[in-house]
């Protein structure tokens, strides 16, 4: 094989995507190097970021294996945190206890939500992406009424002056943030690594991976590969698409009680509007289709992703002293999900 | 007369990638002559009336050997377009009608007289009016050129079958300058006494000094209106004959070609008979759009290789999908006498019986998966093969043995690849063919349904493909049900072959029968009514 051909091959594999941000990624490494921003805090926001928001793109699979494609009504798992989060804290949990209660909820009012998503999603094939979104917005505008009308007593949830509703931003200081960061987290110098975050997310991507291999995981897989099929082999389709969403939507909502006890605030009322976009965008970089994907997929994308934004802004402000990131973020997110719509099956580096 | 013949087709030839679909071809039609074309499935009849056409996937596959001759003048049409103002004519087998407008302006549609308007003056004819009285007359004058005394008025919404048959026929009667015109199947869809009407006003429009050309698989009818009959096979004119003296039977025979000698195909231990039968249909009907089957009763015996034949569209293929569950079944299917539920796809695996679908591509295959999970998958699902247990209790794929599988199948169908993991997208059509053989293998099943399975493979994995099927049958003893589109492949291998016409069983013939009892049969007839 030539060089040229070997290039050609490898850039094929990798996909232009994938090498468009990376290239991207190493020459701001480049330029922060040359400008004198410190690498270890560009580390140590990267690998914050990521651990972060993982559990929120690994949602996006079983959506995509089970062929409803990139969850783009990603909100209603989100939603079904959120309640988990601010219930636990109303109950007066705190500390890790907290945490686990929250988490509880979360996953089962997400399983609920997803499976009644699921058969929405069932009514409306092929237009999923876009009943999703809308959803997704419904969802979380209709939600502002809940947060703003349930009797919520506990005062440090609620707004200070007029004593009722849920306040906008929640601190968790009091209850439970950081808690899986700090678990026997490690600390090199100025990187600080969240062991037990990753080590959660390690084994959720883990037992995701044992699944796939499953019988059920298969049957859920060729669902969303071929439904003809599929329905020839006796897979109930329907179901396997319920079963993949509620699954999809279950992750949401846990991977924003991450998100939230790493970021140490609870975010409510419009914030998790824009929530899905992110998720989908790393998804795809990290190699996925609205068709296929894969665990990898969903950890590479974000640490892609994430690793983007996180650099971007020190970076950028050293080189002209101005916040571009928030520019970066949208056409990069926005971007990849516009490629992801307008690209057919096919194509990509993914899969088994 | 300087031209006897109003079309003339003189040596034509065609071929696809180097493979001849005609052979010098001669077709000749007069004014106001009926001829019949007449020949299976895949001898050429659409290729030929395509280059009379100039359709495009003529001239994009490299164009036709041969000339074409209208009324003495040379023409090669560029598109259906010019074909079209030259005179010629054609009316579809499926309707090209919109269903909100009358059937005066389905007539007229795109050819409406108009009234110019002023503003038309300026902004083109676009802007014109219709003139709807003089498209009513038109219409009212074709329609009673093809007898169909009907309201030209009423909407073509909610009209009979039948009817729109005839409309469309009208709509060619109608174009001014029409001087050959072609039917492809008009009266597939009529009932008896609508076709007989469709064929009276075919003689009309050719007494007009038409030169008509008609394709049917309803060889009476080809008979009873023909001046001429053209029988094509294998993309070569067998015989142009005049239907004065000539019968069904011979016409039939002629269709069917040549009988080729059976090579011997090895010994059973078993004769399979009557007295054991694995599989029953009873009064089965499918919905499967396009291969409706009416009511099949059949009886599969154990051990033998049973073929279901017949033309495309009949409903053959119908068959082996309603007893899978893939389109919606009434009636019932036992195998060893136990009931079969039907419409739940999955089921028929669970007894034993696996499925190769017609529809590779759809049913058959997932492109972008390896060899190795193609053909371990249905198993997995159906069967719980190609699993290992986990110390955690959990059942996982095991994907040690599914390729050590995998790579023995390779072995034995000889499947052209670089190893049990690339993907099936990059195979030929006939590897992915042998795929789908080793899935059906894995299943280990006693039943094997066959549908179609040397459909668009070259002709060495043709052969290869039939070998294994054999081979499957003679050694492992398993029961194969297969329906082809080809009767030459039905009664190299086959036991004995069921006949499916309009959708019923018309009879079940054995390989060595006359090529007349298998044409006629596709016709729809059985021999003791002929």
């Amino acid at each position: 094989m030539s060089l040229r051909e070997r290039v050609s091959k490898s850039v094929s594999d990798l996909g232009l995507p994938r090498l468009t941000v990376i290239l991207f990624l190493v020459s701001l490494f480049i330029v922060g190097g040359i400008q004198g921003v410190p690498l270890g805090d560009l580390v140590n926001s990267s690998i914050g970021r990521f651990s972060m928001n993982a559990l929120l793109t690994i949602s996006m699979v079983p959506a995509i294996q089970c062929g409803i494609g990139p969850n783009f009504g990603l909100p209603v798992g989100i939603i079904a945190g959120l309640i988990g989060l601010v219930l636990s804290m109303e109950m007066g949990f705190t500390g890790f206890p907290g945490f686990m209660v929250a988490s509880a909820l979360g996953l089962s009012l997400g399983a609920v939500f997803g499976v009644l998503y699921g058969h929405l999603v069932n009514r409306v094939k092929g237009q999923e992406m876009m009943v999703g979104t809308y959803v997704g917005f419904a969802v979380v505008s209709g939600m502002c009424m809940f947060w703003l009308l349930m009797p919520f007593r506990h005062p440090r949830l609620i707004w200070t002056l007029g004593g009722e509703g849920l306040r906008v931003t929640i601190s968790l200081s009091d209850f439970f943030s950081n808690v899986l960061d700090n678990l026997l987290a490690i600390k090199i110098g100025a990187i600080k690594f969240p062991t037990g975050l990753v080590l959660c997310v390690g084994l959720i991507a883990a037992l995701y991976r044992l699944f796939e291999y499953t019988r059920a995981g298969i049957a859920m897989d060729l669902a969303g590969q071929n439904e003809q099929f599929a329905r020839a082999a006796g897979i109930n389709v329907e179901r396997m698409r319920v079963t993949g969403t509620a699954m999809s939507t279950a992750m949401g909502a846990l991977g924003i009680i991450f998100y939230a006890q790493s970021y140490g605030f609870v975010q409510l009322y419009t914030a998790p509007l824009m929530m899905a976009f992110p998720a989908v965008a790393a998804v795809l970089i990290g190699g996925a289709s609205p068709k296929t994907a894969s665990i990898s997929n969903a950890l590479v994308g974000t640490l892609l992703f994430q690793t983007l934004l996180a650099i971007t802004v020190p970076v950028s402000q050293s080189v002209i002293s101005g916040d571009i990131s928030e520019i970066i973020r949208l056409i990069v997110s926005n971007g990849m999900v516009l490629y992801a719509l307008t690209r057919g099956p096919g194509g990509g580096n993914n899969g088994s | 007369m300087a031209h006897e013949y109003l079309l003339e087709m003189r040596g034509v030839s065609k071929h696809y990638h180097g493979n001849y679909v005609l052979k010098g071809v001669d077709l000749k039609v007069k004014a106001g002559e009926i001829l019949g074309l007449v020949g299976e499935n895949g001898a050429g009849k659409s290729t030929l009336m395509n280059i009379l056409f100039g359709m495009p996937v003529i001239h994009t596959t490299g164009g036709y050997e041969g000339e074409v001759r209208l009324a003495g003048e040379t023409v090669r049409f560029a598109n259906p377009g010019e074909a079209l103002s030259a005179g010629i004519g054609m009316v579809h087998q499926e309707f090209m009608l919109l269903p909100g407008f009358s059937i005066a302006e389905n007539i007229k549609l795109n050819r409406e007289p108009l009234i110019p308007t002023t503003l038309s003056r300026f902004l083109g004819t676009r802007l014109s009016k219709v003139d709807m009285p003089r498209v009513r007359g038109d219409a009212r004058r074709a329609l009673d050129t093809i007898g169909l005394g009907i309201d030209e008025m009423l909407p073509v919404l909610g009209l009979p079958i039948g009817f729109m048959q005839f409309i469309e026929v009208a709509r060619e009667v109608d174009k001014s300058g029409v001087r050959v015109l072609v039917f492809d199947e008009p009266t597939a869809l009529l009932t008896e006494s609508e076709a007989g009407q469709l064929l009276a006003a075919l003689k009309r429009i050719a007494s007009s000094g038409v030169a008509v050309i008609f394709i049917s698989h309803r060889l009476e009818e080809v008979l009873t209106i023909c001046d001429n009959i053209t029988v094509l096979r294998d993309g070569e004119v067998v015989t142009t004959t005049p239907s004065a003296g000539a019968t069904l039977t011979m016409i039939a025979e002629l269709m069917v070609g040549r009988q080729t000698k059976r090579p011997p195909l090895g010994e059973r231990t078993v004769e399979p008979s009557d007295d054991d039968i694995v599989l029953e249909l009873y009064n089965l009907e499918v919905d499967m759009p396009g291969e409706e089957v009416r009511g099949v009763s059949l009886a599969v015996r154990r051990g033998e290789i049973l073929g279901i034949g017949g033309l495309a569209g009949q409903g053959k293929v119908g068959l082996s999908n309603g007893i899978m569950g893939i389109f919606p079944a009434r009636g019932s299917v036992k195998k060893d006498g136990l009931e079969i539920p039907l419409n739940r796809p999955g089921e028929a695996y669970k007894h034993g019986i696996a499925f190769l679908s017609e529809d590779r591509k759809g049913v058959g295959l997932i492109l972008d998966r390896s060899i190795e999970y193609n053909i371990s998958v249905v198993a997995t699902l159906t069967k719980g093969d190609f699993l290992k247990r986990l110390p955690i209790g959990a059942a996982i794929r095991d994907r040690k043995t599914a390729t050590a599988y995998a790579e023995g199948a390779i072995e034995d169908l000889d499947i052209r690849c670089t190893g049990p993991t690339q993907r099936l997208r990059h195979l030929s059509g006939g590897n992915q063919q042998k795929v789908c053989v080793a899935r059906a293998l894995a299943l280990k099943p006693e039943v094997l349904l066959v549908s179609e399975p040397t459909r668009g493979i070259d002709v060495g994995a043709k052969e290869k493909i039939l070998d294994l099927l054999t081979g499957m049958n003679r050694q492992q003893g398993v029961t194969i049900v297969l329906t082809s589109s080809e009767l030459a492949e039905l009664r190299r291998v086959c036991d004995r072959i069921a006949i499916i016409y309009d959708g019923r069983l018309v009879d079940i013939l054995s390989p060595d029968d006359s090529n007349a009892k298998f044409g006629l049969a596709m016709a729809g007839k059985k021999v003791s009514e002929a």
